[in-house]
């Protein structure tokens, strides 16, 4: 179970890494984007596996509601990043 | 009196969807609810002063479970200055948006970014902070956008990226911290932490994702364009109160949490990213044509002294001489906070009068706009420093602190920044003063430009004359 937990932990810090060099060199609005989503997924999966506590045992809620409330937060700023990029290429189409 | 702690939360967020249900009395709402929040945080800053630190466990969950809200001295300051700049601001913005339409898609989200700075204060563990800072970052980013303007539009962009950036760091630090303390509540924490490679690291990654947030050079380059591309009210707000509730954050995790982990080099690493922060902020100041980005570029080298003060208070010994020095920390950040809003204000009522804000065609001001041109005057003698601003107090208390300790580097940017200061100050009124020989009319519109004065002077002579109950409260507070 012990080499499951660190794959786990590993992998979530690789995607951090991943997405934020993405989302800190990349000039492109949707790769840094996606970039900065990556990371974030990355950050969860982190999170998820500090919570697990074992078998048989529920894992902790205090970091699972910590995970909700990311994913929230992620989808809403995603969602507001894409509708400000939006009306900026309506106004370049425009002008 | 601890209810109040919740008040301070319930009643901005009441308004914000009161105001969005009733897009009609929209603007009457607002101004109630501006006016019953800052009583609030006036009463807040009474209690704290006569009872010291107050907590308050929302629906009796106790820490750990639920949601607990903290104040003490610190914390009851900011909101009092928040509760101060967002009434100004928000009777500002009354007038400033002629359309009613306008209007009533602005006070929603004007009252949410109220209810997080305001909670954003009164929270007692990362979990909510962090929360929190994305509500702050969120409402700030939708208001710097508000109005619609191509290059505000993507400043705000921008800055909606870079502030995503900044929480998810703060958030791995606290997956770190629950990881290795299993604990989220800054009380317990400050008990547990201890000097070891996961605190360390923790630290470091909540203090990038920060520092981000509060701009300090080289993390600096978002805010000048966001900051002066915004109408005049949110400009105000941005500058004064979002970038200062960051450095409030870092305050308390390297001043009180993690105050055992802080080594002086890492503090001496913050004082010299200020210290830079100061001279390029005010030399950018000094060069740019237009006045609202004169307001931001300022913005990023007061933002650098209150960085200062990191390394200074840690070669202090812990005791009497520190808390002065801390003192001088909270008035010049408070200073900061009143001037830079009144300053943005006033500038926001030359930019509608004239259709402009270019330094170098702002001839006849000080002739048309007499009340505006005296309170950009005011704001400039806080942001330079000068006696009897509060900034003159906590500039004195840095340089003291920079004597006793011996560190003269920052004595000598801390110089180098003021003079810097009153040459860009000084550029923009040697302006506002030349002669225009036609329409020679005077205007004062009492409404626009109370807002602006009131803030401007409270920073001069308020916070500069009577500023010892700062220390008083800091002290009572703890």
């Amino acid at each position: 179970m012990l080499t499951a937990h660190w794959l786990y932990g590993i992998s979530g810090c690789l995607l951090l890494a991943l997405g934020l060099r993405t989302a800190l060199l990349h000039d492109m609005l949707l790769q840094r984007l996606i970039g900065i989503n990556v990371m974030g997924a990355g950050v969860f999966l982190v999170l998820i596996t500090v919570a697990y506590r074992g078998p048989g045992i529920a894992p902790d809620p205090v970091l699972h509601a910590l995970v909700l409330t990311g994913i929230v937060v992620a989808v809403s700023a995603t969602a507001l990043a894409l509708a400000l990029a939006r009306r900026l290429t309506a106004e370049q189409d425009d002008g | 009196m601890a209810e109040t702690l919740i008040w301070l939360i319930a009643m901005p967020m009441a308004g914000a969807v009161a105001t969005l249900l009733l897009p009609r009395q929209s603007t009457p709402i607002a101004c109630v609810t501006a006016v019953a929040a800052s009583l609030v945080a006036g009463t807040l800053l009474y209690a704290v002063s006569e009872q010291g630190s107050l907590s308050y466990e929302i629906g009796g969950w106790s820490a750990g479970l639920g949601i607990a809200l903290r104040a003490d001295g610190l914390s009851a300051l900011l909101l009092m200055m928040t509760a101060l700049v967002m009434l100004a601001s928000s009777v500002y913005a009354g007038t400033y948006f002629t359309k009613a339409a306008a209007r009533a898609r602005f006070w929603p989200l004007w009252l949410l970014l109220w209810t997080s700075l305001n909670a954003l204060l009164l929270s007692g563990d990362l979990f909510n902070l962090y929360v929190t800072l994305e509500l702050l970052g969120l409402s700030a980013v939708a208001l710097a956008s508000f109005g619609g303007k191509f290059a505000a539009v993507q400043a705000a962009l921008r800055y909606l990226l870079l502030g995503l950036l900044g929480s998810m760091m703060f958030l791995a630090g606290v997956s770190l911290i629950y990881a290795g303390y299993g604990t989220l509540d800054l009380a317990t924490l400050t008990l547990a932490v201890e000097p070891e490679p996961v605190a360390w690291t923790a630290l470091a990654l909540m203090s990038a994702g920060l520092l981000l947030k509060t701009a300090l050079f080289p993390l600096h380059f978002w805010l000048p364009p966001a900051h002066a591309s915004a109408s005049a009210p949110v400009s105000a707000v941005l500058s004064a109160l979002v970038v200062k509730v960051a450095f409030y954050l870092l305050v308390r995790l390297w001043m009180d949490v993690f105050a055992d982990l802080v080594t002086p080099a890492a503090a001496g690493l913050l004082g010299v990213m200020g210290a830079a922060a100061i001279l390029w902020g005010s030399w950018q100041a000094l060069r740019t044509e237009r006045l609202k980005l004169l307001a931001a570029w300022s913005t990023v080298a007061q933002l650098g002294y209150l960085f200062l003060f990191f390394p200074v208070l840690l070669a202090l010994p812990p005791g009497p001489a520190r808390d002065t020095a801390f003192g001088g920390l909270v008035i010049l950040a408070l200073t900061h906070g009143l001037a830079k809003a009144g300053l943005f204000l006033a500038i926001g009522i030359i930019q509608q009068r004239s259709g402009h804000d270019r330094i170098n065609e702002l001839n006849g001001t000080a002739q048309r706009l007499p009340a505006t041109t005296f309170a950009i005057a005011l704001a400039g003698v806080a942001l330079i420093g000068l006696p009897p601003s509060g900034a003159f107090l906590g500039k004195w208390q840095l340089l003291a602190g920079s004597f006793a300790s011996g560190q003269w580097l920052w004595i000598l940017v801390t110089i180098a920044g003021s003079l810097l200061a009153a040459a860009y100050i000084f550029r923009v009124l040697g302006h506002a003063f030349g002669n225009q020989s036609y329409p020679r009319h005077s205007v004062t519109i009492a409404r626009e430009e109370w807002p602006a004065l009131i803030l401007t002077t409270l920073a001069v002579a308020g916070l500069g004359l009577a500023g010892a109950p700062v220390w008083n409260l800091l002290e009572s507070g703890a």
